[in-house]
């Protein structure tokens, strides 16, 4: 019988971690999809978060490593100066990536470091149970923001992509979500782009993926990517902030 | 080997290159800036990677990368750094990740100021992360021997995969004496774990993390450190005595200060009185086996530290009640005065 699909051999066969609805899965597979198809599966090295994806070193069948919160881009920076002849990516939450990683994100982007960033931004601290981050929206309820976040309080929420766009050393910096099929096939174009940007040693990239949170949104998987795209994508919006390839 | 005159710092820095350190990740600091300035100009004419870090902090987990990805890896830094690496240490002991950390100590706590200091003992020798565990920690009294332990501590990182922290202060880092530097020797250290981008060749993927959800995982990682741990305490002890079989009254003192402690003692023979020091050269595993040279009706055990009392504790440990335990110490980098400190000693003995 003719294989019209299979699991990419860039994952495991450990079993996912994540939560219903969630779209961490898909986003692992884009990036594994592509570290096949652009053939560098067999150099790339990944560094994950902490967070949800900080088991994704199961996950990724490539070496691995897990860096303390926020600290992934400064990791991938030793491992690519240790190996600049291999393809390394980070993968980071917006907890680790917006908040308490933003000087390691901002100096690897700042260095043009040559590593490719997955910046997946579900506006919310989804491991430890669903407290406010840098990027939740206004008025959005989280555990530590019982009644719904207050710009007079602690601000409105970070644009990670439009802050990076506008450093030098960013060569290519995209945002866009999966929540639906079409979104799906943009992201991955974009996640091939943020990595021929490596292969071609041209500095660093970031592709921001909006994500979703049911278990801590407290939506049904498909109220979830609903709210994404109503909520989210109005003020994080989708599309290419910076393109020298 | 023709001997040169070396601050050091610079001394510091080229023996890392000559033990065959590929990369450096720093952070400027004083008082240990001529390391890095050395390491900027110099490491890269051996073919090896200098960069400076945004960050104390963002050093440690450059250190993390590349020591995970199996390169011979050093950083410095001066104590305030230290606190900001500590995270990145206790990660890099989960971890497994071999490197060398050079802390050219200054006086504390907070900002402090820039002059020579021992107040970093605990958290250079205790582990200043949260967990279990110590640090394999080495203190050079003399510019050779800054050449010599850092050296030292490279092989001993790889063997126990694990940092280990030479501990010097701003007299080490600053003072010039004459000194050899082997030439740069290439390591081809064998490194079957580390995550270096060879899983398809390997077979299998290697994962570098820091993480045990499972209890009964993370315990059997503990234990494995602390397994690793007793090894280095068993078979890395290293310390000088001087005189101490005969002394009445034995001093215990490492780095800048044991330098003032052998002033001491040349008083103390002009004067005939028996004096003797014990000079931890491992800070951690301490040279607890030392104090059993010293003589049975011995009238004092004295801690001479540039700091408010730290190793002290441990000499309380190895004496263990054998014979009183005395402390001079001074703070603020503010030098210990040999003549207090023959003085005290004096008073103890006519005290008898």
């Amino acid at each position: 019988m003719a294989v019209v699909y299979k699991k990419s051999e860039a994952l495991t066969d450990a079993p996912l971690t994540y939560c219903p609805g969630c779209t961490h899965g898909i986003i692992h597979k884009l990036v594994a999809e592509t570290l096949v198809e652009l053939g560098v599966f067999d150099r790339a090295i990944g560094v994950g978060p902490v967070g949800c994806s900080a088991l994704c070193d199961f996950f990724f069948a490539c070496d691995m490593f897990i860096a303390a919160h926020g600290r992934a881009p400064a990791v991938a920076t030793g491992v690519k100066r240790a190996h600049p002849d291999k393809i390394v990516f980070t993968y980071q939450g917006d907890g680790d990536l917006a908040s308490i990683g933003t000087a390691e994100v901002v100096h690897a982007a700042h260095r043009g470091e040559k590593i490719t960033t997955i910046f997946v931004n579900n506006a919310i601290y989804g491991m430890t149970g669903g407290q406010m981050a840098p990027t939740t929206l206004v008025g959005q309820k989280a555990t530590t923001a019982p009644e719904g976040r207050s710009e007079e309080h602690c601000g409105k929420p970070i644009r990670m992509a439009e802050m990076l766009a506008t450093i030098e050393g960013a060569k290519f910096v995209e945002r866009v979500t999966v929540n639906s099929p079409a979104n799906v096939r943009k992201a991955k174009a974009a996640i091939k782009k943020a990595f021929e940007c490596q292969i071609e040693g041209k500095g660093f990239a970031m592709v921001e993926v909006l994500s979703t949170c049911p278990t801590n949104w407290g939506y049904s998987p498909v109220e979830a990517l609903r709210w994404l795209d109503e909520n989210m994508v109005p003020y994080y919006p989708l599309g290419n902030y910076k393109n020298e390839l | 080997m023709a001997k040169k005159l070396m601050k050091g710092n610079e001394a510091i820095a080229a023996a890392a290159i000559s033990a065959g350190a590929t990369h450096f990740f720093g952070y400027p600091i004083t008082p240990q800036s001529e390391l890095i300035e050395y390491m900027a100009r110099e490491l890269p004419k051996a073919g090896g990677c200098f960069l400076q870090a945004e960050s104390e902090v963002a050093a440690s987990y450059m250190v993390y990368g590349a020591g995970g990805a199996g390169a011979r890896v050093i950083t410095s830094t001066s104590s305030p750094g230290l606190a900001l690496k500590q995270e990145g240490l206790t990660y890099m002991i989960s971890a497994g990740i071999p490197c060398v950390v050079v802390n050219i100590s200054r006086g504390g706590p907070g900002l402090g100021n820039i002059l020579p200091a021992q107040s970093d003992y605990f958290m250079c020798t205790r582990g200043g992360g949260n967990g279990d565990y110590y640090h394999p920690c080495f203190a050079p009294a003399s510019v050779q021997e800054c050449v010599d332990l850092v050296r030292h501590a490279f092989d001993v990182a790889d063997k126990y995969r694990m940092p280990v922290l030479v501990l010097g202060d701003g007299m080490t880092g600053q003072m010039m004496e004459p000194c050899e530097i082997p030439p740069r020797q290439e390591v081809k250290a064998d490194k079957p774990w580390a995550a270096d981008g060879n899983h398809v060749a390997r077979g299998e993927h290697n994962r570098i993390n820091a993480m045990d959800l499972q209890a009964d995982v993370l315990e059997a990682k503990n234990e494995d450190i602390q397994r690793r741990l007793k090894e280095i305490a068993e078979t890395e002890v290293m310390y000088e005595t001087v005189d101490v079989e005969d002394a009445d009254i034995v001093f215990v003192a490492y780095g800048t200060s044991s330098r003032a402690v052998k002033n001491v003692l040349s008083k103390a023979k002009a004067e005939g009185l028996k004096m003797g020091l014990i000079r931890p050269i491992s800070l951690w595993p301490f040279p607890t086996e030392a104090f059993d040279k010293i003589k049975k009706d011995c009238k004092a055990v004295i801690a001479v530290e540039q700091s408010c009392g730290q190793m002290v504790e441990d000499v309380r440990l190895a004496v263990l009640g054998r014979w009183p335990v005395e402390f001079y110490g001074r703070s603020g980098g503010n030098p210990i005065i040999p003549d207090d400190v023959l003085k005290m000693a004096k008073d103890i003995l006519g005290g008898k």
